[in-house]
């Protein structure tokens, strides 16, 4: 059986890519970081990977906006060859920076196969910046990489996170299952502020393509993939390490294995 | 050439109408709040972008495709956008903030970038901010309420109106020619008078050592060697004043004299201690500690007060972009992994009327430094997870922004040296005039027309450009292509390069260095302080190669020069020699002086116990809401705490995530379970009534902050940075000798070294004719590793039933206590450390969470043993009951027992344990021989029930109280 192949794009401003690249290493999966800059002029070498991961950051200081610089560059020769991966079977997952980045290029929600930009993760509520841990409910079984009724407690670190898009197209997701991830209270139910740390309407986390093999999401599983990560380890409480479950799942489903 | 204007086009891109935007909103509470009398009905937020060198159609095309969201936003050409044209048409008015030409807009280059990516090529970008507000307001109060809230003239233009008219600046390249200063024929008023205009901030002995060197030279200077010398010799730099001669004298009379204070007291310590895993203390940025068989850890705090107090945004952003430079250029480079900030202010909720002139008001400096920390931290990718405020009125015109990096390097990088032949290759971000003089700015003064004067020696920050250099920087490091590199810090090319060719000699060609822009001279070129720059010492083989890794990451590289084997520092300009000294005079030519320093004990009254208060209850309640002990969620949650994913122990633990940690854990390297603990303290409570104990009673507590989560103090290395007022004057000196001393006994007597440290001298205001000095503040920062972070543990109590436990002594020590503060109590007895009880204390506390029998630890400090149980049950959502009187007790000056004591005193030394009533046994196995006591156990109440000195129920308390009272002061930051 042969490793599965992922690849961490990054850029200057991308600053999780070493826990994003430790826990697919820890999930199996062999890890390349790879710069977009090289993927501009060979996108081709995207042929090779199996786990296509954008990770959280700031690239190019989001400055315009989140994701904007990132999406820009991607546009004319990166995104065709992602969009070609997809169709071949490839798994896409972006986090935090990555989710906004998707979205900006129109990889997801992406209802249609179309390609165009069609919701934007705006500024949180609060109207600032906030780290803090969230509790996170997987709502559908759409996404490849996720296990329905699931809850995935990890952080959130962004200022721009609140998922925005018009009615209709969000009734569509819900439909669908695309909506992937929702803030979830501390003992399920509704989560007020701060559990819905960004004021995204329908305590939207986390959405995936209609494939269900790209998935976005603002918070970092990443982040919890060790014994020591959850804020009360100490009390020895469960759910340490549970972000490592995205990442498992998705390199069995890369493997075939699921 | 000189471009007079390039055809712009302007875009300008809103939040679609009925669509929330936070940052309008923000801006309107901003606004708001400083225009109290002037009811605002709406702002709108619009982005405004001038393009240059591009037309319309290209213009919409950017804006379609990368200005404007096209879920939310919309925009228009040259027009305001629909909804901000139509409120326009209303009669809102409009403000417009942009930057100074000059001042680094990081948005500029990234705008290039993405339209260089759809095919687009703009010859120049330059953003701009702009309000539309509806209200009954005049454009001048607009623009009064904009200065106050929205913008900073330091580095901002405000204009109002809905036109907008922006060229973009073209400088021409300055005129080149050699520039000499007669000094050796002048007077000493005249020599005065040079160094005043030219910025140098060099005493009158000092211009006079430049004066005879120069006359044996039989020559004039050159300003370039003149304005190299003053860098050099800058207080900042050189630590003239701690590192100098002192002649002491003491409270009774008694005098000493230091040849070098520092050396004689801080490092004189750490030479004697010679502990084995100190692999670099006091010779580069940062000293370094063993980490494991492979790597080192090492810390560096640095203070970024004076550019911090006029322009608290880019001050404190680039302070914290200086400090992790500072540990890129330990060693061959180290890989930052958590940062640190300590910040000092005036209280937030200062009256307007008692703002000296000049001065920006606490909350806004707050609001500032926070943001500035928070965008250059969050962006760089290093987790901020440790950290404090401290308020005192005196800061009112001379906040402190510590900030600190933690790094870890491989150990074959930790030593370094430039040799003979290296080429000085500079990367990262480009030249301009930002900083100029920000090394003897620094070093001088605070005074009312700083911001005007001084503009200059702000820089702004941007991190992207400094986190493509980190990237860069470690690949080289790896494949051992670097054989010396420093950070450019204060002072510039001239300081980095001064400095890292010291032992060899170095030459330079200005011309090569690429600037942001024409029009820098010789000498701007050579001491600016634009950020985001390295020097690297690199093998003329290596240099394709580094070359080469900088620039796969669009990092810019040059090769400035060479380093030389004849000892002297030559500079060249298009050809020109401009400068040529000896390295020997630049780095010992310096003129010693001996200071005076005196110390006289202040005439304080004894401890007056308040005659009436509202009970033990509401001075508990008062105490959490204090200014100091109050909260910091508002600040912390703005910071990325998790990135990097090695977050062990976070600033904020409990149940609901508010208790406040005691010290911060982090695992530096993915999956590996050994980490590292960072801690701090601080207490300018104490430095009025005696700065030896200030000192010591900082290590204490920091250590112990290391203790409660686990750590072991005795394997700890600590960090000193003093912030003091002027020390040109005796009284001033006096203390900083003292806590000197109090570091060195302290450092000795726990084992713990200092590797590393600053000093930030001369934080004084004068407004007014009155000077407000800040009070004497020393920070002690302390890192230790932890084997395995599994072992550590959080300060929130965790089981109803558990036993909980005081370790070491109580004294009556109120001096400088918070329960002092609250009431407005002066004088008392402070508290003493004594460190063999304290490291018994430490040792005894160590062990019993090694051996696993401690559910909960945290340290007594602000507010005594009350404090600590109310946060320990609080964080921990249950109720406590303790027996106070049982606490190991001592009589001092201030009194025998009584509850207020009991309670409140802030005796160092102390930690409170949650022990299993299992594990009791063990518990006090392991903690030896030293005073404790079992004072009562964690309940289900809910209630904070402590006992006193006839063991009645002296405070009873819900926890909910108590939570509010604690959260409540900052929540919003501190009002609007």
């Amino acid at each position: 059986m042969s490793a599965v192949k992922s690849a961490v794009i990054r850029t200057a401003g991308t600053n999780c890519d070493s826990e994003t690249v430790h826990a697919l290493q820890r999930a199996g999966a062999e890890v390349d970081l790879v710069h977009l800059h090289v993927l501009m002029t060979q996108p081709e070498r995207l042929d090779a990977y199996g786990i296509v991961v954008f990770p959280g950051g700031f690239t190019y200081g989001d400055d315009i906006a989140s994701g904007a610089v990132f999406a820009a560059e991607m546009k004319s020769r990166v995104l065709p060859a992602i969009r070609t991966r997809i169709a071949d079977g490839a798994l896409v997952l972006g986090i935090c920076n990555g989710f906004q980045i998707l979205t900006r290029s129109g990889l997801l929600p992406d209802t249609d196969g179309g390609g165009t930009q069609q919701a934007s993760l705006q500024p949180n509520v609060s109207g600032r910046f906030e780290c803090r841990w969230i509790r996170l409910e997987v709502v559908s079984d759409r996404c490849v990489m996720l296990e329905r009724g699931q809850i995935i407690e990890c952080p959130v670190a962004h200022a721009e996170g609140r998922f925005v898009t018009d009615a209709a197209l969000r009734e569509t997701l819900l439909e669908r299952g695309q909506v992937a991830l929702r803030y979830t209270g501390p003992n399920g139910g509704e989560p007020e502020y701060p559990w819905n740390p960004n004021g995204s309407r329908d305590n939207i986390a986390g959405v995936c393509d209609s494939t269900g093999r790209v998935l976005g999401l603002m918070p970092h599983p990443e982040r919890n993939v060790e014994s020591w990560h959850h804020p009360l380890w100490t009390r020895g409480a469960p759910g340490a390490g549970a972000g490592l479950a995205v990442f498992d799942r998705a390199v069995r489903v890369a493997r075939g294995d699921a | 050439m000189r471009v007079d204007s390039i055809a712009s086009t302007l875009v300008q891109v809103t939040v679609r109408e009925g669509l929330r935007d936070p940052t309008a909103a923000h801006a309107e509470e901003s606004l708001q709040a400083v225009l109290p009398g002037t009811p605002l009905a709406s702002v709108r937020f619009v982005m405004a972008y001038v393009l240059e060198g591009v037309d319309a159609e290209q213009a919409a095309r950017c804006a379609a495709e990368v200005l404007a969201d096209p879920i939310t936003q919309e925009w228009a050409i040259g027009s305001l956008p629909g909804p901000a044209a139509a409120d326009a048409e209303s009669g809102a008015h409009v403000v417009s903030v942009m930057r100074m030409p000059g001042v680094t807009d990081p948005v500029e280059a990234s705008c290039r970038r993405a339209f260089a990516a759809i095919g687009v090529d703009a010859s120049g970008v330059r953003t701009v901010r702009r309000y539309v507000v509806t209200g009954e307001l005049s454009d001048d109060e607009l623009r009064d309420g904009a200065r106050r809230a929205l913008a900073n003239e330091v580095i901002e233009e405000i204009r109002t109106g809905v036109e907008l008219d922006v060229q973009l600046p073209h400088p021409a390249p300055a005129s080149f020619q050699r520039v000499d200063v007669a000094i050796r024929a002048v007077d000493d008023a005249e020599l005065e008078r040079i160094s005043r205009d030219m910025c140098l901030s060099l005493t009158l002995l000092e211009m006079q050592a430049v004066q005879a060197f120069f006359v044996v030279e039989e020559r004039e200077p050159s300003d370039i060697e003149l304005e190299t010398l003053a860098q050099t010799w800058s207080e900042h730099c050189k630590h003239k004043t701690l590192a100098g001669a002192v002649d002491f004298e003491g409270p009774d009379g008694e005098t000493r004299r230091y040849e070098n204070l520092l050396k004689e007291t801080v490092f004189a310590a750490t030479t004697t201690l010679d502990r084995e895993d100190c692999l670099s203390v006091f010779v580069d940025n940062a000293g370094v500690i063993s980490f494991d068989d492979e790597y080192g850890v090492c810390m560096k705090v640095e203070t970024h007060n004076h550019p911090s107090a006029i322009e608290p945004y880019g001050g404190a952003g680039t302070g914290i972009g200086g400090v992790i430079r500072d540990i890129l250029g330990t060693g061959n480079g180290a890989r930052p992994f958590m940062n640190t900030d300590v910040f000092c202010f005036a209280p937030p909720d200062l009256a307007d009327e008692d703002l000296p002139k000049g001065c920006l008001h606490p909350r806004r400096l707050m609001h500032g430094v926070v943001g500035g920390v928070r965008d250059y931290g969050n962006r760089m990718g290093i987790p901020t997870s440790s950290g404090g405020l401290f308020f005192d009125e005196r800061y009112v015109g001379n906040p402190l922004v510590y900030a600190g990096t933690v790094g870890l390097i491989p150990r074959r990088h930790v030593e370094k040296a430039a040799r003979p032949g290296d080429v000085i290759v500079a990367v990262g971000g480009r030249t301009g005039r930002d900083g100029i003089h920000g090394a003897t700015f620094s070093s001088a003064e605070l005074h009312e027309e700083s911001e005007t004067v001084s503009a200059g020696a702000v820089q702004i920050g941007n991190p992207i450009e400094e986190k493509r250099v980190l990237d860069a920087l470690l690949v080289a490091r790896d494949e051992d292509l670097l054989t010396a590199l420093t950070d450019c810090g204060a002072g510039g090319f001239s300081s980095a390069v001064g400095e890292m060719g010291e032992a060899t000699g170095a030459e330079v060609h200005l011309e090569r260095a690429p600037l942001k822009y024409q029009g820098l001279t010789y000498s701007e070129i050579w001491i600016s302080e634009a950020q985001e720059r390295m020097v690297l010492a690199v093998a003329p083989e290596n240099v394709a190669r580094v070359r080469e890794i900088f620039e796969a990451e669009d990092v810019e590289v040059t090769e400035l020069g060479t380093f030389s084997d004849d000892g002297r520092l030559t500079i060249y300009y298009a050809g020109t020699l401009v400068g040529d000294m000896p390295m020997s005079f630049l780095h010992d030519g310096l003129p010693r002086v001996s200071r005076r320093a005196v110390w006289k004990r202040p005439t304080t009254a004894e401890f007056a116990w308040p005659e009436s208060s509202g009970g033990a209850g509401s001075d508990l309640r008062s105490i959490l809401g204090s200014w100091n002990v109050c909260s910091k969620e508002w600040v912390i949650r703005q910071y990325d705490h998790e990135v990097q994913g090695g977050s062990a122990i976070k600033p904020l633990v409990g149940l609901r995530a508010d208790g406040p940690g005691d010290a911060a854990v982090a695992t530096p390297l993915p999956g590996n379970p050994r980490g590292v603990a960072v801690a701090s303290g601080l207490n300018p409570c104490l430095g009025d009534l005696s700065p030896y104990d200030m000192a010591t009673n900082a290590v204490d507590e920091a250590l112990r902050n290391l203790c409660a989560v686990g750590a072991d103090p005795r394997r700890a290395a600590l960090l000193d940075n003093f912030s003091w007022g002027n020390t040109n004057k005796p009284d001033r000196l006096g203390s900083i000798v003292l806590a000197s001393e109090g570091l060195h006994d302290a450092a000795l007597a726990f084992g713990t070294p200092f590797v590393s440290g600053k000093d930030s001298l001369n934080n004084e205001y004068q407004s007014g004719g009155r000077t407000i000095a800040i009070p004497p503040t020393l920070l002690v920062s302390a890192f230790a590793v932890v084997p395995d972070v599994r072992t550590c543990i959080t300060m929130d109590a965790k089981q109803p039933g558990n036993r909980l436990y005081v370790v070491g002594v109580t004294r009556a020590e109120m001096g400088g206590s918070h329960f002092a503060l609250i009431h407005g109590i002066e004088g008392g007895t402070v508290p003493v450390v004594r460190p063999d009880e304290s490291g018994a204390v430490f040792d005894g506390v160590h062990a019993a969470i090694a051996g696993g029998t401690v559910r909960a630890c945290h340290d007594a400090s602000e507010g005594g043993l009350a404090l600590a149980l109310a946060e320990m049950a609080f964080a921990g959502c249950v109720g406590v009951d303790a027996h106070l009187v049982h606490t190991p007790f001592e009589e001092t000056d201030d009194g025998g027992v009584r509850d207020e004591v009991l309670l409140f005193a802030e005796s160092p030394g102390r930690l409170v344990c949650e022990v299993p009533p299992d594990d009791a046994q063990r518990f006090e196995e392991l903690l030896g021989a030293v005073p404790f006591a079992a004072i009562g156990r964690v309940t289900d109440t809910g209630r904070v029930q402590l006992r006193g000195t006839r063991d009645d129920l002296v405070v009873d308390e819900d926890i909910e109280d108590l939570r509010e009272a604690f959260t409540a002061p900052l929540r919003h930051g501190g009002g609007a």
